[in-house]
Order: C-alpha cells, then sequence, then structure tokens
C-alpha cells in the first residue's frame, strides 16, 4: 500500500476551518491533483471572498485573491495572459452563484480554459450563515430565520445542470467528499478538469456538495448526513456534461 | 503493517475519520486535549490497521499520514 | 522619423497602448470610448496582442486585475458610468499594488447621464475611485497627440510604482481627429512579465510562491501596507508632476483649465490679449499628483485665477488647496454636455477684471 502524505502543493500550515468544514478536503484533493500532473510550478490559483478567502496560504502554486465573485474574470485576465499555464479558481456557493453569477456564466460560455472548483454548502460561512443562492427550500439560515420560503426568497440554482446548457463547457460534474468512496470520485473529476485544461479543451466545473457543520448547527458527522438526505436528493451528482469543446 | 499517524496539534476531533474506518480503530480520545483544545484522533489498535488511508482522505486538516510497509 | 497620420482621439489612444507594449486589453462597449475596442479588436490579433470584450465593465477590470497580476502590460476604457462600475476593481487592483492603465472618456452625468463630453469625473477620479486609502495617477491630454503620448507615459509610471494609472479624457478628445505622430521606426513589442519578480507567473518550482493580494486581517499589518503605498505616493508627487504654463509669465489673469477646456481657455487668452488684457492659461496634465508648486509659480504674478471646467466645479477645489488662499479663485463652468465657448470663458474674465479696476 501507498504511504498518505500531504501533497507538496498543500503548504504545511494549520488550515483555518471549523472542525469537520470539507473545504480542507477539496482543497488537499486540488493539490493532489496538481502534484500528480507535475503541474505546481505552471498553476496559477484564484481564490474568493468567503471561507476559502486565505487559500491563498494554502496552495503553494502562485496565487490571486479576487474579489466577491469576479474569480472567472481575473482567471481570464491570468489565463489570456499566459494561455500555457493552469488556471483555477475555487469558490463557495455565494461567490460563484449569487454576485458571480454573471463572472460565471459568461467564462463558462466563452470556454474559458480554466477550471472551477465549486464548493457548495447551501450557506454563507464566512459571514455566519445567511441564505445562499443555493440554501435549500425551508432551510433554515440567519436570514431565513423561518426556513427560506420559495414564494419569498425563490428557488436554490443548480449550477452545474444550467451551464451543462452552454456549448463552451467541456465539464460540468457535481460530486460531494462524504466517504471515502465520493472523496475518490471527487478527485477523478478536479483530475478530469485539468486534463480538459491541459488539452485546451474548454471550460471545466467541479461542484462539490460540502458541509458547514457550525453554520448548519450540526455535528461534523451529522453534518455528512445531512449532505446524503438533503443535498444529494436536491442536487444529484454525477456528470451534466462532458466533452471537449475544441 | 501500515501505522496511521495523526498530528496531534492539528487535528480538530472533527471525527470524520471515525467513520470511514473500515476496521473501526479510529477514535476521538477523550485523555488528553491538544494545543488548540481539541480532543484528537487516534488508532487504538496498529495491528489491525489494513493502511487503506481512508481516515486520511476524510481528513479536513491533513492531519493523517499512512506510513509505508508491507501489506498485511 | 515619424509618421504622420490623421487619427481619432480614441484610437490614437489606442495605436499608443499597443505600441507601450501594452499586450491585453479588456473592454465593454460604451460611448464616447467604443473606438478604442474597435480599434484594439482589429489590430490586437495582427501584433500577437489579446482583446477581449467582456461581458460587464466589472469583469474587465477584473481581467485587468488577473492580467496586471501575472505582469503583463493591459489596459481597459470606459467612459462615466462605466468608470463607476469598476472602481471596486480598481481598489483592488490598488490595495495589491498592480500596475494597469484605465481610461475613462468622459461623459455627462449624474447617473446615465448624457452623451456629450463632460469633466464631472474629476473628483471621482482624483478623490474617491474606489474604497479605501489610495491613490491611482491621473493624466489628462488636451490634445490627439497628447492622448497617444500620456499612455506610454501611463504605463511607464504605472510600473515604476506599481499602482494604477487613469488617463482621464473626455468625449471631445475621444472623438476629434488631429494629426499625430508616431515613431515608424519603432518596433512593437508585447510586454512580459521579465521584469516583474512579484507576479503571478507560475513558479517553475524556483522560487516561493507569490500571492497577489489586497487582504491583511491584521489592523497593523493592513496600516503598514498603506504606510508603505503612501510614502510612495509622496515620491510621486515630488517627482512626477506634470503641467503646461502658457504666457503666464506676465499674466494678471490666469485661466486654470485640462484637457479639452484649456484648448479652449487658451483661444479665450488670445481673445483677451487682442483687448489687452494679460492672461495665461495654466494646464495640469497630471490632476493627481496635482501639480501644486507649478500653480503657485505660473500664477506668481495674478491677481485672480479663474477655473473652467465642464463640471459644476471640481477641479477648483485643487486649485484653491494649492493656492492656499494667496489668490481669489473663481469659477465657470457649463455642464451636462455643454462645451464652454472662448467668447464665454472672455466675458468671465473681463468681469473678473472689470471687478478688480
Amino acid at each position: 500500500m501507498p504511504e498518505f502524505k500531504r501533497p507538496h502543493s498543500l503548504c504545511d500550515v494549520p488550515l483555518h476551518y471549523c472542525p469537520g468544514c470539507t473545504h480542507g478536503i477539496v482543497h488537499r484533493l486540488v493539490a493532489e491533483v496538481i502534484d500528480e500532473m507535475g503541474i505546481e510550478g505552471d498553476t496559477i490559483g484564484v481564490c474568493p471572498v468567503g471561507c476559502s478567502v486565505m487559500a491563498y496560504d494554502y496552495f503553494n502554486c502562485d496565487m490571486l485573491e479576487a474579489s466577491h465573485g469576479r474569480s472567472p474574470a481575473v482567471a481570464t485576465g491570468v489565463k489570456r495572459a499566459n494561455p500555457d499555464k493552469f488556471v483555477f479558481t475555487y469558490q463557495g456557493d455565494g461567490d460563484l452563484a449569487a454576485i458571480g453569477t454573471a463572472e460565471t456564466v459568461h467564462a463558462a460560455t466563452r470556454g474559458e480554459n480554466i477550471t472551477v472548483i465549486f464548493i457548495n454548502n447551501t450557506t454563507y460561512g464566512m459571514t455566519g450563515g445567511q441564505m445562499a443562492p443555493t440554501t435549500l427550500p425551508g432551510q433554515i439560515t440567519q436570514t431565513t430565520p423561518y426556513g427560506r420560503n420559495t414564494d419569498v426568497e425563490g428557488f436554490p440554482v443548480k449550477m452545474c445542470e444550467m451551464l451543462s446548457q452552454l456549448d463552451g463547457v467541456a465539464l460540468a460534474e457535481r460530486v460531494t467528499v462524504i466517504d471515502p468512496k465520493s472523496v475518490m470520485n471527487a478527485k477523478k473529476a478536479i483530475r478530469k478538469g485539468f486534463e480538459f485544461q491541459k488539452n485546451k479543451q474548454g471550460f471545466s466545473i467541479i461542484e462539490v456538495l460540502s458541509t458547514c457543520p457550525t453554520n448548519w448547527g450540526k455535528t461534523p458527522i451529522e453534518a455528512l448526513q445531512r449532505v446524503r438526505d438533503e443535498l444529494i436528493p436536491y442536487y444529484p451528482l454525477g456528470v451534466f456534461k462532458e466533452g471537449a469543446i475544441r | 503493517m501500515q501505522k496511521m499517524k495523526v498530528d496531534f496539534d492539528r487535528c480538530k476531533g472533527c471525527g470524520l475519520c471515525t467513520t470511514a474506518c473500515p476496521k473501526k480503530i479510529v477514535v476521538i480520545q477523550q485523555d488528553k486535549l491538544n494545543k488548540k483544545g481539541y480532543y484528537t484522533a487516534v488508532c487504538i489498535d496498529d495491528e489491525k490497521c489494513i493502511g487503506c488511508a481512508f481516515c486520511a482522505m476524510m481528513c479536513p486538516d491533513c492531519a493523517i499520514t499512512i506510513e509505508g510497509g508491507e501489506k498485511k | 522619423m515619424s509618421e504622420l497620420t490623421l487619427m481619432k482621439g480614441n484610437e490614437a489612444l489606442a495605436e499608443a497602448a499597443i505600441r507601450a507594449g501594452c499586450k491585453c486589453f479588456f473592454g465593454y462597449p460604451i460611448t464616447p470610448q467604443t473606438e478604442i475596442s474597435a480599434y484594439l479588436s482589429k489590430r490586437m490579433p495582427k501584433v500577437g496582442g489579446v482583446f477581449l470584450q467582456a461581458e460587464s465593465e466589472i469583469a474587465a477590470i477584473n481581467m485587468v486585475y488577473g492580467c496586471a497580476g501575472s505582469g503583463i502590460r493591459c489596459m481597459t476604457s470606459s467612459s462615466s458610468p462605466g468608470i463607476s462600475l469598476k472602481t471596486e476593481g480598481i481598489s483592488y487592483i490598488a490595495g495589491a499594488d498592480l500596475p494597469c492603465v484605465v481610461i475613462n472618456v468622459q461623459r455627462g452625468g449624474p447617473g446615465l447621464g448624457g452623451i456629450q463630453p463632460s469633466q464631472s469625473d474629476y473628483w471621482q477620479v482624483t478623490h474617491a475611485l474606489g474604497h479605501g486609502d489610495f491613490h491611482a495617477l491621473v493624466f489628462a491630454p488636451s490634445t490627439v497627440q497628447e492622448m497617444a503620448d500620456t499612455v506610454t507615459m501611463a504605463f511607464d509610471l504605472a510600473d515604476k510604482y506599481r499602482m494604477p494609472a487613469v488617463i482621464l479624457a473626455d468625449g471631445l478628445l475621444g472623438q476629434m481627429m488631429e494629426p499625430v505622430a508616431f515613431d515608424e521606426n519603432a518596433e512593437i513589442k508585447m510586454s512580459d512579465a521579465s521584469n516583474k519578480p512579484w507576479a503571478a507567473t507560475g513558479h517553475k518550482n524556483k522560487r516561493e510562491h507569490n500571492i497577489i493580494n489586497s487582504l491583511y486581517l491584521q489592523a497593523t499589518e493592513l496600516e503598514e501596507k498603506v504606510r508603505a503605498r503612501f510614502e510612495r505616493y509622496e515620491q510621486v508627487k515630488a517627482t512626477e508632476t506634470r503641467s503646461e504654463s502658457y504666457k503666464c509669465e506676465d499674466a494678471e489673469i490666469v485661466v486654470a483649465a485640462y484637457g479639452s477646456v484649456a484648448r479652449l481657455a487658451k483661444s479665450a487668452v488670445e481673445l483677451a490679449r487682442k483687448e489687452g488684457i494679460k492672461a495665461g492659461v495654466f494646464r495640469p496634465i497630471t490632476l493627481w499628483p496635482f501639480p501644486e508648486k507649478e500653480i503657485n509659480e505660473a500664477c506668481s504674478n495674478a491677481k485672480k485665477v479663474l477655473t473652467v471646467e465642464m463640471s459644476m466645479g471640481q477641479m477648483v477645489d485643487d486649485v484653491k488647496l494649492a493656492l492656499n488662499c494667496s489668490k481669489p479663485v473663481e469659477f465657470f463652468g457649463r455642464t451636462g454636455g455643454v462645451i464652454p465657448s472662448p467668447a464665454e470663458i472672455l466675458n468671465k474674465i473681463k468681469e473678473m477684471i472689470g471687478g478688480d479696476k
């Protein structure tokens, strides 16, 4: 059996995330893919505003910190200037699917040759658990204290389904990280995204159903169960689009 | 025999690793707090560890390493 | 040797940007600056550069953030309402110490305003180009030739001081055609990141990772960053002011005006001189840093100072601050897209002189 250790592309520093938050798992998977492809020195990451705002301190590759929602535009600027580098964004649901929807959709439809890692945990974690665009109907948050009422707050955004309609998208896949099998599967999807980018084959988004034990008011283990019981039925896992656009 | 090792001060005691262990030998110990104030994960039976690394895969803090050894 | 070409201000600026090594341009259509995008969409692919029409002004400025962050010379252009949208991004660019060039071909405001020339964004560009403690370099060309020349200067100084530079033009300058000279032997060379060791270019496993960032959660650390930036600003103020004094040596009345209005002011001064009034024009070319020392020199013999703008009076504040109550300062302006005529300016000059006698 192989040894298991921290990938080089993940800086050897403690992560600031709450106990049981799955951000750390996804960080490690991205770093493992970068290590395995041997591209750390040619990768430039863009991190968002939200809990993962300080991801620039966690990834060992060159990093840029973008303003809220603008990561795909920032990544576009990096990629157009450096078409031979690997460029990825790491964004949460508020960042990607609310304030940054326009940037996300247009980077996708341009077939921008970048890889987007999208963390969907149905809440704004950093600011203390407000309603996100992905908050489920009925879900109680700080700003939906009576539960998300779809008559008032409308419905959650299903990004992978939406983006899979666009011609510029090479990969739209939803995964999760709630057990070893799904973790391995998530890593495969992230690898696929970077491979599409390597071959200049278009925009890839990997949506990861994640947990926020703190703001969900659950233990980390209960939070994994909520993903199984509530998130996956609403946000089905799977590949929504796969295939080179060019 | 593989050996699961937990970085005592990096562990936040979230317990995700405990859900992943097929041998049910990873637990959160209740004896000693680390410097952050968490009870941490430990392997209670190294002999039974098969080195599958499932615990490490689930660790959000990259606090678990699996040391090499021949497969049991 | 130089070739002389008849060009629109917007086009001259665009061509000069390419010659300054601007490799990437990210734009969004808005009148009256659209010729910049149109011109660059034709030229960029031919010279190995990048032209990209963004989905919004916000996206365009953030593309600039990314591109500048990877050490490449880049530019975006817009007009007043679009600049408002870009201010968030400009603040981040300033906070991350990135060099870039932003063009504002001003039109009337507030709101959607109008599409006629205006200078009503002076306050915004020089004092409030986004949240936080920062400045951008601001250049105000007044001819088509200067539209071209200031772009080169803007890129050079932005790189030198690692800060955003703005060219504050207006619809009049953008749309007018004049002969402009470019060095025909100059080689067009797109910029690279070779002299920017801080840039996020991929570390090639040869150095620590670079981080482009404006977030500092420790108050003292942020203060230190901002203070260091302001020390750089002091250096900019001391060495990079640009201005022009026109017939100010003996002038009893000095007209302070920038950009296209300075041309009208010169015409008014000529008319005044024909009537025996000793008038001159002081024209700031850098609006930030404002040429404080130079305006005091230009006004040393003046009894009064008149500021003329296509606004309700914005630069006049900086004129008053610079002169520090040493001279009476009056204002004349037209706004909403109305261009003041030399005759109107002359009338104001005569009114001021008359009041003095």
